[in-house]
């Protein structure tokens, strides 16, 4: 009896002995993420052909039982919204026929002074975000494209308003982007009005005030001031210049008395992003 | 047979933590099916099955949300090692326990979290980063551990005694 059981008993590995093997193969992947790249890389590829389409469905999903509930609420309010949106059209027409005019009169003269409007002319790739950070902790998200769509570490991402991110990680169809309200991002920005150069600190702190941290202001005239436009700056080495961050909700001097910090309200609304904007020219690349 | 099935239980917790879970967020704040897993794999199957699902759970949400990979896989594998120990003192039926233990290790995994992403940054404000997202996190994930315990601790054990019956 016993030999017969002895030899149905399938060949297993102590569970101390498998906990000190799945602890050794953690380190090391660990190190080899931290030395090399190969790694890594074959890890994204693997998963990011098996994870991500099902994550996509999922995503479509989820934002369809949110738009639906949306759409309940908003319905009365569109209705109300309609009478005084149309008498509005009318209006509209009229003035927008006479921008239609200037417009191309800016454009033509845009070209006879050679202005470059540089912000309109990055080439961007649309991608739809389709997965947040598990935890609570930073504000990492995935969206659905990646390497083979023209995607690479380093490229910033916007929306509509203003900054959103950088891409930290790529796999073949995917890609992480930390937003600049994650703990970890640190954005170098500048007063589009002064010009003075400032950091803007992601933090897990403010987020909740829907605000982010901002600090360096050299500000000896006393400017500066609420409501004003912060920008990337032209100084950074990962970020393009000019794009949009936010306003200045709070300054206050700095104990040390030569710079000034203070909270900014971003541009991008955080909570609902659904698709966003990949510029897909680097800093690196302008050689600056 | 189980480890496809294992694979693909944990697979789908974390594609369902990823995008519907984000969707349930109660202020900002999102529940850990993840460590509810992990754990009731350890009570139902002990420590060898609890640790495999700690580490594919932390492999996964190391490739997808973090800068390195080995953090999670670590701190997971030995969630899920521990509730495996709690494994000898499992009943099917006793709720009790097994809530107790999924929260004491999201606890674990939140103040080791806290640790090396926070405190090794000069993060010192213990007390805000406990009360706005420990304490929440862990007060919802027990919410929702209570809610999917059942069905998730059946599903599991139903697999188990299949497969011995197939054997």
């Amino acid at each position: 009896m016993a030999r017969i059981k002895l030899k149905r008993r399938k060949f297993t590995i102590p569970s101390q002995y498998l906990l000190l093997l799945l602890t050794a193969v953690s380190i090391l992947l660990m190190i080899l993420s931290f030395t090399t790249d190969v790694i890594p890389a074959l890890f994204n590829n693997i998963a990011g052909y098996t994870v991500v389409p099902f994550k996509a469905g999922l995503t479509e999903i989820s934002t369809y039982v949110n738009t639906r509930a949306d759409d309940f609420r908003e319905v009365q309010e569109v209705l109300s919204e309609n009478a005084a949106l149309k008498a509005q059209v009318d209006e509209l027409t009229q003035q927008n026929d006479k921008l239609t005019e200037e417009r191309f009169e800016l454009i033509d003269l845009r070209e006879l002074f050679e202005l470059d409007a540089e912000y309109e002319e990055y080439d961007k790739i649309g991608a739809r975000v389709i997965g947040k950070d598990p935890g609570n902790w930073y504000s990492v998200f995935v969206i659905d494209k990646g390497e083979e769509d023209g995607i690479k570490e380093g490229m910033n991402v916007i929306s509509g308003a203003g900054l959103v991110g950088i891409v930290t990680k790529t796999g073949a169809h995917w890609a992480q982007v930390r937003s600049i309200i994650d703990d970890d991002s640190n954005v170098s920005g500048r007063m589009l009005n002064t010009s003075d150069n400032l950091i803007v600190y992601g933090s897990l702190e403010s987020i909740g005030n829907g605000t982010i941290e901002f600090g360096q202001l050299r500000d000896p005239d006393d400017e500066v001031d609420v409501g004003d436009k912060i920008v990337t700056s032209n100084i950074s080495d990962r970020y393009l210049p000019g794009i949009a961050i936010g306003y200045i909700t709070s300054i206050k001097k700095d104990p040390n008395n030569l710079t000034k910090s203070g909270m900014l309200t971003p541009l991008v609304d955080f909570e609902h992003l659904d698709v966003v904007l990949v510029i897909t020219e680097m800093k690196e690349d302008n050689g600056l | 047979m189980k480890r496809v099935v294992q694979i693909l239980l944990i697979f789908i917790c974390f594609l369902l933590q990823c995008t519907l879970f984000q969707s349930i967020a109660f202020a900002g704040i999102v529940p850990n099916l993840m460590v509810i897993v992990t754990s009731i794999y350890g009570f139902v199957e002990g420590r060898s099955d609890g640790m495999i699902a700690g580490f594919i759970s932390g492999l996964l949400m190391d490739i997808f949300y973090a800068d390195f990979l080995g953090i999670n896989m670590l701190i997971f594998l030995y969630i899920g090692y521990v509730n495996g120990v709690a494994n000898r003192v499992f009943y099917p039926d006793d709720i009790k326990f097994p809530i107790l233990f999924i929260s004491l290790s999201d606890l674990a995994y939140l103040f080791l979290t806290y640790f090396f992403g926070f405190l090794l940054r000069a993060r010192f404000d213990i007390g805000y980063y406990f009360l706005h997202v420990i304490l929440p996190e862990a007060a919802y994930t027990i919410v929702v551990a209570t809610i999917v315990y059942i069905p998730l601790q059946r599903i599991i054990y139903r697999l188990k005694t299949f497969e011995r019956e197939s054997d």
